[in-house]
């Protein structure tokens, strides 16, 4: 191929679970794709702090993008996730209603779950609620049965999606922030960024993909006059260790309220137990920060669902930014003033449920405006030479002993468990690292492989994953960060 | 061969990790006549925490002699190595079942070991920051005493300048020395309760010989700086340990240690069924330090938390003796007896051992407790039943010191009838 590789078909905005769905079916077309993320790896904003749940789609307004992208990438993950090897569990969620008067309103959602489309939607009494999970409050009157809802690792989920885009040809690169988006022609977008050295480079495309989450009002209104506002609405939760992982079998929603879905309590694929989000608008996109009042409000909230949560194992406390903005929907598509210009934008929950069909609904237009506006012929590769299957991440404490003796015989560091926790192995680790893309920091393994998601939250282990980090990177482990630049662990020699 | 094709090693006794408690239970349980004994030890040598430990005061009990903690730890290392006891290192126990087979791993592979008889020796590990919920940031610079103590002692590495510290743990306040010697500035040691749970002694040397002002009945209400941490708010708390508004203090700081509490690691007990102990976190004992699986004994501090390296070597030995006991008769001879229930009351948290058979009991038994606040002027008193047999005053009594009652097996045989034993503080 002989292409001119200074101008890209599309350059993505954003490795989110968003940005890493439309990267992946992009690269099953014949283009030239950039993804640019900000922070040093993939799945660093809203994507690494959510509820990990896959929606089954009752919630958002009949009709609206959010609805049908639920249902339809609630539809594709049981398949998505086979065929890209990450863990998914479809475990049913229930939506619990307190009292009589509120009965209704559970119903109505019922009735909008089957104008959606959402197929297993059951209602039922509180007794026979409490029949399937035994752990449920006395309280509950009536409850909403949802067998289409899934869990999954939204880690490993945006991970595969990123692999099976750069197997197929997308690149990826990080640390580099959008500073500029203009147009350079009628046909071209010059993309400016400042680049892990802080240096600012420029590329050409013919599409652009804002898929920049909390920052998609800022890539947004870089080019469109019709001004966008994203409100990064804050959630708090709590982790608990596994010892508390089987409290409840199915994701626990309360009835919504006008400021979300409630608090839910819900196991996670891996075991654990998650309890949250509250919802609280915050005036940055940074504000990650836990608070005393949010963990009191999810603490207190959930007990209403489950009244014998085991608050003294909890292992960790997290926050996560919504995307939110005022218009309700997903914003998905071109402005009217910047024809090949593609929002992603808006991305609130149910984002993670919805992203498998948002990013072929996405790719979908963005291959017919290159079709069609003459840019591009966008061909749809060869069916064979398109990769559709990922290995996951190996988890070798998950298998038989025969099997993992045999790994080990392969490759002795899988038999050197440097995360006791969560079971994990310096070959575990050497594998997130040596991913395209890879991990390259703390949290990076961490989402990947789980060292030190366990309830020793990496107190023995960082140490060695930082050393084997180090190692592979070919960096001082001095220049080992947790995150991104800043969050190195150790202080340099001076 | 296993169900899986796995070959099957067979041993006598298998000591599940190579620290100060394992190593002690391997040279008893070889003095009392166990050959074939085998040490699993997951770090890459022997001797446990007490590696990292390279401040001074081990040993004064055994030894009569104040050691470093690398230079205790040597000293049964000798032994083991003298006495040839094999010590399997890099090699990490996932499973022990109810028949005291044992899957563990290692970089030749998977191997599984049929046991004659296992000791629990995993010691303990730190509560981590994401336990204690404290609000704000999750940024780099945090770390749990222990980790910080690896990092430095170990690794070589530096990890801060400005430190503060929450908790008043021992590891807690000997890092508070340890980082002032490295050239850091220590602010303040914060603790959420009205006492600290270190050793006297160490809030002495480590503390106040060196001007680091410890907070009793403060905690760290927020953690400042999202990519590195940059400070943390310290606020006083009430008697129901809330902060109280008001008392809000910023502490600017590059690091955070947490010294805030150390779990017995039994994983592998609770896996197995072994009946666990809700305040110790570790199995519940009978005076041979046999769990309820039988064959399986545990101790140090996976058993309960100790302050004294001292005490950990001397109650391993008696577990590596009971482990020859239990391998020559073949069984539990001393549960032909019911047991006596050892009941924690009145100030008292808990006791190791939890029950009791008293036809099993050396001549004497030590019980080992603590107490559950500071104490003066307090008896130490022992009920057979209802009768109270013994009494000792105690001066001081705190929650970081481990205490200690001495029950006689002829005392206790001369009171047939004794179901319970309670340990109690008395005015």
């Amino acid at each position: 191929m002989n292409k001119k590789k200074s101008i890209m078909d599309a350059v993505i905005i954003g490795a989110g679970v968003t940005g890493c769905s439309i990267a992946r079916s992009l690269s099953r077309y014949d283009l030239d794709i950039l993804v640019l993320e900000k922070e040093e790896d993939v799945c660093s904003g809203t994507s690494k702090a959510n509820s990990a749940i896959i929606h089954a789609g009752f919630d958002a307004e009949t009709g609206t993008l959010k609805a049908k992208l639920n249902v339809k990438g609630a539809k594709m993950l049981p398949r998505l996730s086979r065929e890209l090897d990450f863990p998914y569990k479809q475990n049913g969620s229930m939506v619990l209603c307190f009292r009589r008067e509120d009965e209704p309103g559970l119903k109505a959602l019922y009735e909008r779950g089957i104008a959606n489309g959402v197929e297993g939607l059951t209602l039922m009494s509180g007794d026979e609620a409490r029949k399937l999970e035994p752990a449920l409050s006395k309280e509950v009157t009536m409850a909403m049965l949802a067998s289409t809802a899934g869990i999954v690792c939204p880690f490993q989920m945006t991970a595969a999606f990123a692999e099976n885009a750069a197997a197929n040809g997308a690149r990826f690169r990080f640390l580099t922030e959008v500073i500029r988006i203009e147009k350079a022609d009628h046909s071209l977008y010059k993309v400016t960024f400042r680049d892990a050295s802080g240096n600012e480079e420029e590329v050409d495309t013919r599409t652009v993909v804002n898929a920049a989450g909390l920052y998609s009002d800022v890539c947004h209104n870089m080019v469109s006059e019709d001004k966008l506002e994203v409100i990064p609405r804050r959630g708090e939760y709590l982790i608990l260790d596994k010892t508390a992982g089987s409290l409840v079998s199915h994701t626990i929603f309360q009835l919504p309220s006008a400021l979300g879905k409630g608090v839910l309590v819900t196991p996670t694929v891996h075991g654990n137990l998650l309890i949250g989000p509250n919802a609280e608008d915050v005036g940055s996109a940074e504000e990650t920060n836990i608070t005393a009042k949010g963990l009191a409000e999810i603490r207190s909230t959930a007990l209403l669902s489950v009244p014998s949560v085991p608050y003294g194992q909890t292992i960790t406390g997290f926050a996560g930014l919504r995307a939110h903005t005022k218009r309700g929907d997903f914003i998905l598509g071109e402005p009217a003033d910047a024809k090949g210009f593609f929002d992603a934008a808006g991305v609130e929950s149910p984002g993670l449920s919805a992203s498998p069909a948002l990013g072929d609904y996405l790719a979908r237009r963005i291959v017919n405006y290159l079709r069609k506006s003459g840019l591009s012929k966008a061909v749809h590769k060869d069916r064979k030479e398109i990769v559709t299957r990922r290995r996951g991440f190996i988890h070798a404490g998950e298998l038989p002993a025969d099997k993992r003796d045999a790994l080990i015989r392969k490759d002795p560091d899988f038999g050197v468990i440097i995360c006791r926790c969560e079971n994990i192995s310096a070959g575990e680790i050497k594998d997130a690292i040596r991913r395209t893309p890879g991990a390259v920091s703390m949290d990076g393994i961490k989402r990947r492989v789980r060292q030190g998601m366990g309830r020793c939250q990496a107190g023995f282990c960082t140490p060695a994953a930082m050393a084997i980090l180090a190692r592979e990177l070919g960096i001082p482990e001095e220049e080992v960060c947790k995150n991104r630049p800043g969050s190195e662990l150790l202080m340099k020699e001076e | 061969m296993s169900a899986n094709n796995l070959p099957i090693e067979k041993h006598e006794l298998v000591i599940v990790g190579g620290g100060p408690a394992g190593l002690a239970a391997a040279a008893s349980a070889r003095e009392s006549g166990v050959r074939d004994i085998l040490i699993i030890e997951r770090d890459s040598q022997p001797g446990g925490i007490l590696n990292q430990c390279i401040h001074n005061g081990f040993g004064l009990h055994t030894f009569g002699e104040e050691l470093t903690g690398p230079e205790y730890a040597a000293r049964y290392i000798r032994r083991v190595q003298e006495e040839n006891i094999p010590c399997r290192l890099g090699t990490i126990v996932t499973d022990i079942s109810r028949d005291r087979r044992i899957t563990c791993i290692s970089r030749e592979g998977v191997s599984l070991i049929d046991a004659g008889a296992v000791i629990l020796a995993m010691g303990c590990r730190e509560r981590p920051r994401g336990a204690l919920s404290i609000p704000g940031y999750r940024p780099a610079g945090i770390y749990t005493a222990g980790t910080a103590q690896r990092l430095m002692n170990i690794e070589g590495k530096k990890i801060g300048k400005e430190v503060v510290i929450l908790g008043s743990g021992d590891i807690g306040l000997i890092m508070a020395r340890r980082m002032t010697l490295e050239g850091a500035h220590v602010s303040a040691v914060a603790e959420l309760m009205s006492y600290s749970g270190g050793l006297k002694r160490n809030i002495v040397q480590c503390l106040q010989d060196y001007g680091i002002p410890l907070l009793l009945s403060h905690t760290v209400t927020n953690i400042h700086g999202r990519d590195h941490i940059e400070g943390v708010t310290i606020q006083e708390v009430d008697e129901h340990r809330s902060p109280i508004p008001g008392t809000e203090k910023y502490y600017p700081c590059d690091t955070l240690l947490l010294s805030c509490g150390l779990l017995p690691e039994n994983e592998l007990s609770r896996a197995a069924g072994i009946t666990m102990n809700r305040v110790t976190g570790g199995p519940d004992v009978d005076e041979s330090l046999s769990t309820d699986i039988p064959g399986v004994f545990a101790c140090g501090n996976v058993l309960h938390v100790h302050d004294l390296v001292d005490y950990v070597s001397e109650e391993a030995a008696r577990a590596g003796r009971s482990a020859a006991r239990f391998l020559s008769s073949g069984q539990d001879l001393e549960k032909d007896t019911a047991a006596v229930v050892l009941k924690a009351e009145g100030g008292v948290r808990y006791t190791v051992p939890q029950y009791i058979h008293p036809s099993g009991m050396d001549d004497k038994l030590t019980v080992r407790f603590r107490v559950d606040n500071n104490y003066r002027d307090r008896y130490v008193s022992v009920y057979f039943g209802s009768e109270r047999i013994s009494r000792q005053k105690k001066r001081v009594l705190a929650p970081g010191e481990m205490e200690q009652v001495v029950l006689t097996k002829e005392k206790l045989l001369s009171y047939p009838d004794t179901k319970e034993i309670t340990i109690k503080l008395e005015d």
